[in-house]
C-alpha cells in the first residue's frame, strides 16, 4: 500500500499507472510547454508532491464546446485531470450535484480555498440590461464571476467567448457580452483563445501552474506564448505548396485532392497564431487545414468580426511588401479590414520570421469593424 | 405545498431552471425555464450565407456539427443545390457517429449518476461484480482484478476527502436501488466510456478536422477531398481503414457495454416505466437521405408524427405547420402574444419582464423563460430518440422494429412502457445500436466509392454568389441526437436577411403556449413522486431522460428587420 493517496503519483499508482507512464506524461507536457528536457524531473517532482488544488469551471454564455473539448483530453486523460491533478468541484456539465447542492459546492470553494483555487471560465458575460441574459441559480453571470474570479489564484479563460466575448460579442452584440477580463478586471486571467480551446494547451497550462506555482509566459493578449507564439502559416504542412505557388483554385479540384495550399479559398493561416498544426486535435489526429478547409484564425482576437468573411482571401494592406512578416500583415489587416485580396505572387515572398503581434494591435481591434451593407 | 427550485440543473448542456410544486409527496405542477440568451440569429444578419454554418455550429458544442449540417442544408435548399452522393454519405457518417458519441456520453456521464450511487461501489465484492458483468455481456474487461482496481481507485479518491466532480451528489438518497456490485460495474463503465468517447470521435477529426466544432462543411458539399492514390487527400484508403476500425470498436462497445448496462439498470428501476410519461405526442422530421434530400420516403429514419400515444397511425409532417408562441417567453409579438407564428413570419423582440436578479422564484403565471414554445398544428410535441424510434417502429422500419422488440422482450415490457422516463433511455440505447451499425456500413460504402474512382465531394455550380437569385429562402432540417432541428434562412442580395432555428430542446423544454398547454418537460414531471424535496433526484431523472441542451434552445430572430431594443454595453 502506498504511504499517501494524497499525491498525484499515489493517485496515479492507485490507478495502475506506473512510473514510466507518469514520466512519459511529464515529458509530453514539458514538450508542449517548450521547456528544456531538464524540466521533466522538476515537473515530475512537483506533481508528485502536489496535494490536489481545487478547480471550479464556470459556464456562462457558452455552447459547452470548451467543456466537451477538455473531455477529449488524451495526455493526461480527462479523468487524470479532474480526479488526480485537480479536485474538480464545480462544473455544471459533468458534476454530480445540482441545484442548491451545486451552489453550495461553489460557495464552499470560494470561502475555504480563497486565493488558492483555479477558476476556469467558459462563455461570455452579458452586461446589457443588468445582466438578465444569463442567470444561474437566480444570479447573473456577472454577479457570480465577480464573486468567484477575484478570489481565485488564477482564472483561465477557456475559448474565444471567455477571452474576448467571442461569437456572442460579434456585431451587433445583442446582449452586451464581454470576456472575463473586461467583466472582472481585478481577476488574474490567462486567455486560451480558440473555438474551442485545444485541451492539449489547457492541460499544459494547468501542469505549468502545478509545477511552478505560476502561469506560463504570455503575449500582449495574455495568451501563453508556448501555444500562441507562432503563426499557423509558418507551421503548416501545406506551406511548401504555398511557397511553390500550388493552390487549390476551387473546391474539389485536383489541387484540393493533392493537399495544395488553401490560401485562395480563404485560409486565414497567414494571419493567425496558434499551435494547431503541431499539436493538432483529438489525440493528434488532424486539424482543419489537413481536413481540407481553410483556417478561420479562431485563436485570434475578436476573430468572428476581424477574420470574416471566412471565404474571402486575405485583403491587401497598406505597407505590404516583400519584406513584411506575417505578423505585420495580420496587424495591417485587423487595422483596416479591407475587402481587396492580396496579389499572390507577392504573398509568396512572405518570410517565415516569427514574432508575436506587437502591442499596437490591441487598440486597433477594440472597435466594431465596419460591416458591409 | 412546497415549491422546489432546481437551478442549475447540471449534467446538461446550458442553463436550465426547473420550478415544481410538490403536493402530498408528488409533483402537482412544473415550469421549465431557459435562463440564458445570446441572440445568434441576430448576429447572423448581413453575413455571407455560405459561412452561416460556421456561426450556427457554435449554437452548441455538445451537439456540435448538427447546426452546421442543418445550416448548409437550409442554404442549399434556398439556392437549389444538390450535393454529390459522397458528400451526403460523409454527412451521414458524421451525423450517425455523433448519435453514438452523444448517446454514450449522455448515458454514462450525464445521466448514470441519477441511478448509480458512486459511494456504494465501495461496498461491492469485486468477485461478484465480475460474475455479474460476465452474466450480462461478453465484454472482456470483466475480471475480478479489474473491478478491484476500479474500486481501489474510488477508495483512494474518497480517502483524499477531495471527491472532485462527485463531491455534491445525492449519495445515500432512498431512491437509489442498485446493489453495490451494479454500482461498481457502472463506475467502471463510466471510466471506460470517457475513454471510448475520446477515441471514437476521431472519426470526426478525420472527416471534420477537429471535434468539437468540425470545419469541413461547405455549401454544396464537403471539403474532405477524396483520392485513392494521394496520401495528402483527406479521405484515402488508409483513412478509410482507420474509420472502419473506429466504427467496428464502437459497435462492440454499444452492444457489449452500453446496451447490457441499460438493460441491467432498467431491471432495478422498473417503476420508472410508469413515470415521466409526458405529452404522448411525438415528432420526427426523419433523416439520413439515401439519395436526394428532397425525397423523405428514402430517408433511413422516417418522417412522421404520432399523437395521443396511438402507434397505429403515423401522420405525415409538413414543416409549414410549425409555429412558435411567446405567451410565456420573454419576448413581444407586435400583434399580441396570444398567437403563434411560423418561422418565416417569426419576430422576436426580447423583453425581459422577470424578477430582478438575484431572485428566488420566477413569476410562472406570467413570462418565465428565454425559450419560445414551438407547436406542431398547435400541439405540443416531444422530439428526440424516443420520438424517432416510435415513428420508425410504428412505420414498420425493419431494423428498428427488430431492435425495439428485442429490447422489450429482454425487459419483459410492452411497447407502451416506452412512454416513460426509462423508455427514453431505452430508445436512445436502441438508436445508438442502429447508428453504430450504420456508421460501419456507410464507411464501407465510402471506401467502395473511393475504390471505384467516384471522388466528387462538392458541387460548385452555385459557389459564386453572382450566380444566385436576388432573393431566396430555404428550410434545412436534421434529426439531431436530441431531436428535430430546423433552420429557416432568407437570403437577399447575397446576404443573410433573416435566420431562424427551431431546436430540439425548444420543443421539449419550452414553456406553456397561448392556450396554456404545457411543454414536454413540464408535462412529464406531473405526478412524479418526490421522496426528499431537499434532494429532488426524481426530477433530475425525468429531465435528464430528455438529454437537455439549453444553449441550442434559446434563439432569436427579428423577422421584420426591426432593430433590437437592447443597447450594447460599451
Amino acid at each position: 500500500m502506498l504511504p499517501s493517496n494524497r499525491s498525484l503519483s499515489g493517485a496515479l499508482q492507485q490507478k495502475g499507472i506506473n512510473r514510466r507512464r507518469f514520466l512519459k506524461f511529464c515529458s509530453l507536457m514539458t514538450a508542449t510547454l517548450a521547456l528544456p528536457p531538464r524540466y521533466v524531473a522538476q515537473v515530475a517532482a512537483a506533481l508528485e508532491k502536489a496535494r490536489k488544488p481545487v478547480l471550479v469551471w464556470l459556464q456562462f454564455q457558452d455552447c459547452a464546446g470548451n467543456s466537451e473539448s477538455i473531455l477529449r483530453s488524451s495526455h493526461p486523460t480527462v479523468l487524470e485531470v479532474v480526479l488526480d491533478l485537480f479536485s474538480w468541484e464545480y462544473h455544471e456539465l459533468i458534476m454530480a450535484g445540482a441545484g442548491h447542492q451545486a451552489e453550495a459546492a461553489l460557495e464552499r470553494v470560494v470561502r475555504e480555498e480563497k486565493g488558492k483555487f483555479i477558476a476556469v471560465v467558459e462563455g461570455a458575460i452579458p452586461l446589457a440590461d443588468d445582466g438578465v441574459y444569463c442567470t444561474v441559480g437566480g444570479r447573473t453571470a456577472l454577479d457570480i464571476a465577480r464573486h468567484v474570479c477575484p478570489n481565485a489564484a488564477a482564472t483561465i479563460a477557456a475559448g474565444a467567448c471567455a477571452w474576448d466575448g467571442g461569437l456572442v460579442r460579434a456585431y451587433p452584440n445583442p446582449t452586451g457580452a464581454v470576456g472575463i477580463s473586461e467583466a472582472v478586471p481585478e481577476a488574474t486571467v490567462i486567455n486560451l483563445g480558440g473555438c474551442p480551446q485545444n485541451p492539449v494547451n489547457t492541460a499544459a497550462v494547468l501542469v505549468h501552474y502545478l509545477t511552478f506555482g505560476q502561469l506560463p509566459a504570455v503575449d500582449q493578449f495574455n495568451r501563453p506564448l508556448f501555444a500562441y507564439g507562432r503563426i499557423i502559416h509558418d507551421q503548416c504542412e501545406r506551406r511548401a505548396h504555398y511557397d511553390a505557388g500550388r493552390y487549390v483554385q476551387e473546391w474539389d479540384d485536383e489541387g484540393h485532392r493533392r493537399g495544395w495550399c488553401l490560401y485562395k479559398m480563404g485560409c486565414k493561416g497567414p494571419q493567425a497564431t496558434f499551435n494547431c498544426p503541431s499539436v493538432r486535435w483529438n489525440d493528434g489526429t488532424s486539424w482543419p487545414v489537413k481536413a481540407g478547409h481553410g483556417c478561420l484564425a479562431c485563436a485570434s482576437h475578436r476573430f468572428w468580426d476581424t477574420r470574416s468573411p471566412f471565404y474571402d482571401r486575405l485583403p491587401t494592406v497598406p505597407g505590404f511588401g516583400v519584406d513584411v512578416t506575417a505578423g505585420e500583415i495580420g496587424l495591417g489587416i485587423t487595422a483596416v479590414v479591407a475587402g481587396a485580396t492580396v496579389v499572390h505572387g507577392i504573398a509568396s515572398a512572405v518570410r517565415d520570421r516569427m514574432r508575436p503581434l506587437p502591442p499596437a494591435a490591441s487598440p486597433s481591434v477594440s472597435n466594431e469593424p465596419p460591416r458591409k451593407a | 405545498m412546497a415549491r422546489i427550485v432546481v437551478d442549475p440543473v447540471t449534467r446538461i448542456e446550458g442553463h436550465l431552471r426547473i420550478e415544481a410544486e410538490v403536493n402530498g409527496g408528488a409533483v402537482s405542477d412544473a415550469w421549465s425555464s431557459g435562463t440564458m440568451f445570446r441572440g445568434i440569429e441576430m448576429i447572423l444578419r448581413g453575413r455571407d450565407p455560405r459561412e452561416a454554418w460556421i456561426w450556427t455550429q457554435r449554437i452548441c458544442g455538445v451537439c456540435t456539427t448538427v447546426h452546421a449540417l442543418t445550416s448548409v442544408r437550409a442554404v442549399e435548399d434556398a439556392l437549389g443545390i444538390e450535393v454529390p452522393e459522397n458528400a451526403s454519405l460523409i454527412r451521414n457518417i458524421i451525423g450517425a457517429s455523433q448519435y453514438v458519441q452523444d448517446h454514450v456520453i449522455h448515458f454514462y456521464h450525464l445521466h448514470a449518476l441519477d441511478w448509480v450511487d458512486v459511494t456504494l461501489a465501495l461496498k461491492a465484492d469485486p468477485g461478484k461484480t465480475s460474475q455479474l458483468a460476465e452474466s450480462i455481456s461478453p465484454w472482456p474487461k470483466s475480471s475480478r482484478a479489474y473491478f478491484k482496481e476500479i474500486q481501489d481507485r474510488v477508495k483512494a479518491l474518497v480517502e483524499t476527502k477531495q471527491l472532485s466532480l462527485f463531491s455534491s451528489g445525492y449519495w445515500g438518497h432512498p431512491a437509489y436501488h442498485l446493489p453495490p456490485e451494479a454500482n461498481l460495474l457502472a463506475v467502471a463503465h463510466y471510466v471506460e466510456a470517457l475513454e471510448f468517447q475520446r477515441d471514437y470521435i476521431r472519426i470526426h477529426a478525420v472527416l471534420g478536422g477537429k471535434n468539437p466544432h468540425l470545419q469541413t462543411y461547405l455549401v454544396g458539399g464537403m471539403s474532405t477531398a477524396m483520392d485513392s492514390n494521394e496520401p495528402q487527400a483527406t479521405i484515402n484508403p488508409e483513412r478509410i481503414t482507420f474509420l472502419a476500425e473506429l466504427a467496428s470498436k464502437a459497435q462492440a462497445f454499444v452492444d457489449q457495454v452500453y446496451i447490457p448496462d441499460v438493460l441491467a439498470v432498467a431491471g432495478f428501476y422498473r417503476d420508472w416505466f410508469g413515470r415521466g410519461e409526458g405529452l404522448g405526442n411525438f415528432l420526427s422530421y426523419g433523416d439520413f437521405p439515401q439519395g436526394s434530400i428532397k425525397d423523405p420516403s428514402r430517408f433511413y429514419l422516417q418522417r412522421g408524427a404520432i399523437f395521443n400515444r396511438d402507434l397505429s397511425k403515423v401522420y405525415p409532417v409538413d414543416p409549414a405547420n410549425v409555429t412558435e408562441y411567446v405567451t410565456h417567453s420573454w419576448y413581444d409579438y407586435s400583434d399580441g402574444d396570444q398567437n403563434g407564428k411560423h418561422p418565416y413570419q417569426g419576430e422576436t423582440s426580447p423583453k425581459y419582464t422577470g424578477p430582478k436578479p438575484p431572485f428566488e422564484h420566477l413569476e410562472v403565471d406570467q413570462k418565465y423563460s428565454w425559450l419560445k414554445a414551438p407547436r406542431y398544428q398547435d400541439h405540443p410535441m416531444e422530439v428526440g430518440p424516443l420520438s424517432r424510434m416510435l415513428v420508425a417502429y410504428a412505420s414498420g422500419h425493419p431494423e428498428v422494429k427488430a431492435a425495439v422488440d428485442g429490447v422489450l422482450a429482454k425487459l419483459n415490457a410492452p411497447a407502451t412502457a416506452l412512454f416513460s422516463t426509462l423508455g427514453r433511455i431505452a430508445a436512445r440505447a436502441i438508436e445508438a445500436h442502429v447508428m453504430a451499425g450504420l456508421v460501419s456500413k456507410w464507411v464501407a460504402e465510402l471506401g467502395d466509392k473511393l475504390g471505384h474512382g467516384d471522388l466528387r465531394v462538392h458541387n460548385g455550380e452555385k459557389w459564386d454568389p453572382d450566380t444566385w437569385p436576388k432573393q431566396a429562402q430555404g428550410f434545412g432540417f436534421h434529426e439531431a441526437p436530441r431531436g428535430s432541428l430546423g433552420h429557416w434562412v432568407q437570403i437577399e442580395e447575397k446576404k443573410i436577411k433573416n435566420y431562424q432555428c427551431v431546436v430540439p430542446t425548444t420543443w421539449n423544454a419550452g414553456p406553456r403556449d397561448g392556450k396554456g398547454q404545457r411543454g414536454a418537460y413540464e408535462a412529464s414531471l406531473l405526478k412524479t413522486p418526490i421522496a426528499d424535496p431537499e434532494r429532488p433526484l426524481e426530477i433530475l431523472r425525468t429531465i435528464h431522460s430528455f438529454d437537455p441542451c439549453l444553449a441550442c434552445a434559446v434563439h432569436v430572430v427579428d423577422g421584420h428587420g426591426r432593430r433590437y431594443t437592447v443597447q450594447e454595453a460599451r
